[in-house]
């Protein structure tokens, strides 16, 4: 099946349409069979995926608006293959543990929308195809979190879609400028994502055009300045929301740096290193503080997130093959970790309709195979070696210290600082006595909640101890990505800089 | 002694006024039916008006590009024929808007009809000249009809709409009438091609400057005036809110292509012959036009007049593509208001359809956000289309007026503007935040009193209209290819 991927973007929005017909009753298990064959689907495209290809796979080529351009273009390459793995398993296993009854259809045709949305961005390799996925992604997310959300949720929902649809408008005109010089220098429209790799920009564009990207990718990471959405929308959002969101919808900004900004301006973005490792060390150890100062669970989660998503970022910008690798690995070990913190915070909230740390304490005795996974997330969270977290910690902070030592230990604080506020929150809520009466009588993890976390504890544990089958695929490609950025680069201090990868692998 | 003048019927190429006369030939027979049996259903008139407008539509189609008629008076080149066919196929959505399951009372007069016809007309005559007086006739006829149209939606504040327009209308006429008349008495005539030729060779003379200046500005408040442009954009609001939401619809895209094409026309000389501040003029109006216009629209609490801002603002965008005089921009403000008239019809064919006869939702505003509130939950269809066409209206892809933004933006940036693109793409977000307001309410929100209102009107013709409207804001991506060509290649074939 070489048209694989339009099937994997297209399935779900067939199936989120024709759910309309379902009965309400039956729209759950409608969504997770959905999920489920859509999930099967894309394990489908990693067993037909050949990982000795660092390049393109599966691509489709149509042309939509041949005057502009502008083409449905999609493939997949090592880099994407297990982000969209990662999308379609935690939209699975988020539905799987959804505890919403009240207008459960429409969460459910919302969440295929979204899903569709979330693929599309992660195969598209045209530049207004992944802009459509990626402003198409905000509005079902809205509805998400205005619809279910906490007692803030519209004022969060419009802040989460305001801050981002301004951020990509500015990137819109990047791509647009992109095209434009693509144009003016080869004579044909184009905004094939592959065709505009080959240009050769002069280092001042490649600065202006670094920064356009940057609005539009860095707001939806979030980077710190522009992360004050993200607690809000974890705060108010519904689990699955914030299962969703944390999981796969901030990935797409990390996913946009490498594929857009990296290899289109590597000039550039060897001299946006210390810039931006500086706001991802502020946001890192900045965030790590804050995160220590909240009372509320989902906080310190949605807080932790921010401060490793930091960590991605900083992996990405060490421009050699540990750190990117380390990234792309750490995107998806952050995608499960963090959407089982949040489902696990879920399951309390739907207990007690707190998150209040202080409402809780000596769970363990109470909830013990709730506290265990609890225990094992959180230890992935915080890069405990043999669980998923810390493959890519340490790998990022193994490329970056080829660029910055001491940077690196700066932001190796954070597995400190992780470390303290995740155990804080275990003690307070774990351990002691059970001090609230209304706590004593809690139920432990029913049938339903068991078989949504067990499969992320099992990938958790699995790709801690052996994460070769998917690092290599990604190594491949990022490794190919780095030479033809050493190919690219115009400036000497470039090529330096994105060489010391390479001698170093060759080694 | 006077020449005696001698004209073969073959030099006057009547073909070209085939157009216009049809529009008026049907007026002519609508209004004699009524004389002949005055108890005529209103459905026999919209079909009726329909049909000729379908004559209309192909007589237009079937014009040939770049020919002049009527002692050079008529122009028809690529502009005037896309713009006519627009004009029409506006028409052709609006009309059957007429055809609501209640009963009003302006639908039942013939007139209407008759009136309606009479003031496609006259767009059409605006669009297919360049003579400055056929222009000025063509806006006169439009107008008053328009003007007549508003006016028989009974109620207060249409008097008082209409009222508005007509002063502002007739001011603005004055402005062309003196603006034209310094033309004339620069170059000494009404043709502008002949003008632009006239002042390329004096663009040199000491003192011309102040004389074009003069011309340009007294016409460009005409023009601000038509299109809605800052500061003569306050009208808007309250005629469109006193009109009847369809014809407030209308309102937005169909007299507003008319007389972009007239501005086109004249701007686009003045910016051909090198004044260069005539671009940065019309560059500052468009952008303070689309910025205000947003702010203005976030405060509004009553979503028709928010609409009306926003088309204001939508007219500020399509002014800064005017200001590039390129083919490219000229192409996109057709290719925006082509995608535009779909959806802003569409949403304005959503009010209608909540509009009570005599039961008015508030005091003060008869659509405030609060009456679409639950939506969702009262009419789960209706509140999803009125939810794309908010969408559409903010730019968000893939619907159509996302490809009309890129395409504009894309002009702006080939055209060395980056700044444009980037004022574009920020206003683009600050009006989310009212069409969001809008979905929020029908999404996020509960029903807060008796609802029946709210799809009151509806009937088969406006679901077909809607879905119509709907589909086409939908679907955009598979027509916006062949839609973008042919709009292309009229415009470049006749030298914009």
């Amino acid at each position: 099946m070489d048209n694989i991927l339009s099937i994997l973007v297209f399935f779900p929005a067939i199936a989120g349409l024709l759910g309309f017909v379902v009965n309400k009753d039956s729209a759950r298990a409608y969504g997770i069979t959905v999920a489920a064959i859509e999930f099967f689907l894309s394990l489908w495209l990693w067993f037909s995926f050949d990982s000795a290809n660092a390049g393109m796979q599966f691509v489709e080529l149509i042309p939509l608006i041949p005057d502009m351009g502008i083409g449905y273009y999609v493939g997949v390459d090592g880099i994407s293959l297990f982000i969209i793995l990662m999308a379609t398993l935690m939209t699975l296993i988020g539905m799987m543990s959804m505890t919403i009854t009240e207008n459960i259809k429409n969460m459910i045709i919302t969440l295929l929308f979204l899903e569709m949305t979330m693929v599309g961005v992660f195969v598209a390799l045209d530049a207004i195809i992944f802009y459509v996925f990626w402003e198409l992604s905000l509005v079902p997310m809205l509805y998400i979190i205005g619809a279910w959300g906490g007692n803030l949720r519209i004022y969060a929902s419009i802040k989460f879609f305001l801050y981002t649809f301004m951020g990509s408008l500015i990137m819109l005109v990047g791509m647009l400028f992109v095209a434009y010089i693509y144009h003016n220098l080869t004579g044909v429209w184009s905004f094939a994502i592959t065709d505009w790799y080959s240009l050769v920009l002069p280092v001042n564009y490649q600065l202006w055009l670094f920064m356009a990207f940057f609005f539009g990718f860095a707001i939806k990471v979030p980077m710190f300045p522009f992360h004050t959405w993200l607690p809000y929308a974890h705060g108010q959002a519904p689990t699955i929301g914030s299962v969703i969101l944390a999981a796969v919808l901030l990935k797409m900004g990390t996913y946009g740096f490498v594929r857009f900004s990296l290899p289109m301006f590597p000039d550039a973005s060897v001299m946006m290193i210390t810039p931006i490792a500086v706001l991802a060390i502020i946001m890192i150890i900045y965030t790590a503080m804050v995160a220590y100062a909240q009372k509320d669970i989902k906080q310190v989660i949605a807080y932790s997130s921010v401060s490793h998503m930091g960590i991605i970022m900083l992996g990405i910008f060490a421009m050699n093959a540990e750190g990117i690798s380390g990234s792309v690995f750490q995107m998806l070990s952050h995608g499960i970790v963090s959407g089982a913190l949040f489902m696990l915070v879920g399951v309390i909230y739907d207990r007690r309709h707190t998150k209040l740390m202080s409402e809780f304490g000596g769970l363990a005795s109470v909830m013990p195979k709730y506290a265990v996974i609890f225990g094992i997330m959180l230890m992935a969270a915080v890069g405990l070696p043999l669980t998923i977290g810390f493959v890519g910690e340490f790998l990022v902070l193994l490329g970056f210290y080829q660029v910055s030592p001491i940077m690196t230990i700066l932001a190796g604080t954070s597995i400190i600082i992780g470390a303290i506020y995740m155990l804080a929150v275990y003690k307070k809520t774990f351990f002691g006595p059970v001090t609230n009466e209304a706590n004593k009588t809690l139920k432990d993890l029913d049938k339903k909640e068991t078989w949504s976390l067990v499969p992320l504890v099992l990938i958790v544990v699995w790709l801690g101890i052996y994460p070769k089958p998917v690092l290599e695929p990604i190594d491949n490609s990022v490794k190919a990505m780095i030479s033809f950025m050493h190919e690219k680069a115009i400036t000497q201090e470039a090529k330096d800089m994105i060489k010391v990868a390479k001698t170093k692998e060759v080694k | 002694m006077l020449q005696p003048i001698n004209v073969s019927l073959e030099s006057l190429n009547l073909i070209t006024l085939a157009p216009m006369l049809i529009a008026i030939a049907g007026a002519l027979i609508i209004l004699v039916l009524d004389l002949i049996n005055n108890k005529l259903h209103k459905s026999l008139y919209v079909m009726l008006t329909l049909l000729v407008l379908f004559v209309d539509f192909g007589a237009t189609l079937g014009l040939n590009v770049n020919e002049r008629g009527f002692f050079d008076v008529m122009l028809i080149d690529g502009i005037s024929i896309i713009s006519q066919l627009m004009i029409i196929v506006g028409s052709m959505i609006f009309i059957p808007l007429a055809l609501t399951s209640k009963r009003f009372h302006e639908y039942s007069y013939p007139e209407f009809f008759a009136l309606f016809l009479f003031m496609i007309a006259g767009f059409q005559f605006m669009v297919a000249s360049d003579n400055l007086i056929l222009i000025f006739v063509g806006i006169e006829t439009a107008s008053l009809s328009l003007y007549t149209l508003i006016a028989l939606h009974n109620r207060s504040n249409s008097y008082e709409a209409a009222v508005k327009y007509f002063t502002m209308g007739a001011l603005a006429a004055a402005f062309y009438a003196m603006g034209s008349a310094v033309i004339y008495a620069l170059t000494g005539s009404v043709e502008l091609y002949k003008v632009a030729e006239v002042m390329a060779t004096r663009l040199n003379e000491a003192g011309l400057m102040i004389a074009i200046f003069g011309s340009s500005m007294l016409l460009l408040v005409a023009f601000a005036f038509k299109l809605s442009l800052f500061p003569f954009h306050t009208w808007a609001p309250d005629v469109y809110e006193g009109a009847s939401a369809p014809l407030a619809g209308y309102m937005s895209v169909v007299p507003k292509i008319a007389a972009f094409v007239v501005t086109i026309r004249i701007f686009g000389m003045y910016i051909d012959l090198g004044v260069e501040w005539v671009r940065i003029v019309l560059l500052v109006m468009a952008v303070v036009t689309m910025t205000l216009a947003n702010i203005m629209a976030l405060v509004q609490e009553d979503v028709k007049r928010m609409l009306a801002y926003s088309s204001i603002s939508h007219a500020g965008f399509i002014m800064a593509a005017l200001a590039l005089d390129t083919t490219e921009g000229t192409t996109a403000i057709f290719l925006y208001y082509a995608l535009f008239m779909f959806t802003n019809l569409g949403a304005f064919s959503m009010l209608w359809i909540s509009r009570h006869k005599n039961r008015r939702f508030d005091k003060r505003y008869d659509h405030p956000y609060e009456k679409f509130a639950g939506f969702i939950k009262i009419m789960p269809v209706g509140a999803v289309v009125m939810a794309v066409f908010m969408l559409s209206l903010a730019g968000v892809p893939p619907f159509s007026l996302f490809w009309g933004k890129i395409y504009v933006m894309q002009a702006a940036v080939n055209a060395g503007y980056v700044w444009l693109a980037i004022v574009m793409g920020l206003n683009s977000a600050i009006a989310a935040y009212y069409y969001l307001k809008l979905i929020v309410y029908m999404f996020l929100k509960d029903p807060v009193k008796d609802v029946d209102t709210i799809y009151y009107n509806l009937s088969k013709p406006l679901i077909a209209v809607i879905g119509f409207a709907t589909i086409t804001t939908i679907a955009a991506i598979f027509y916006v290819q062949p839609l973008i060509s042919y709009l292309y290649y009229m415009i470049s074939a006749s030298g914009y």
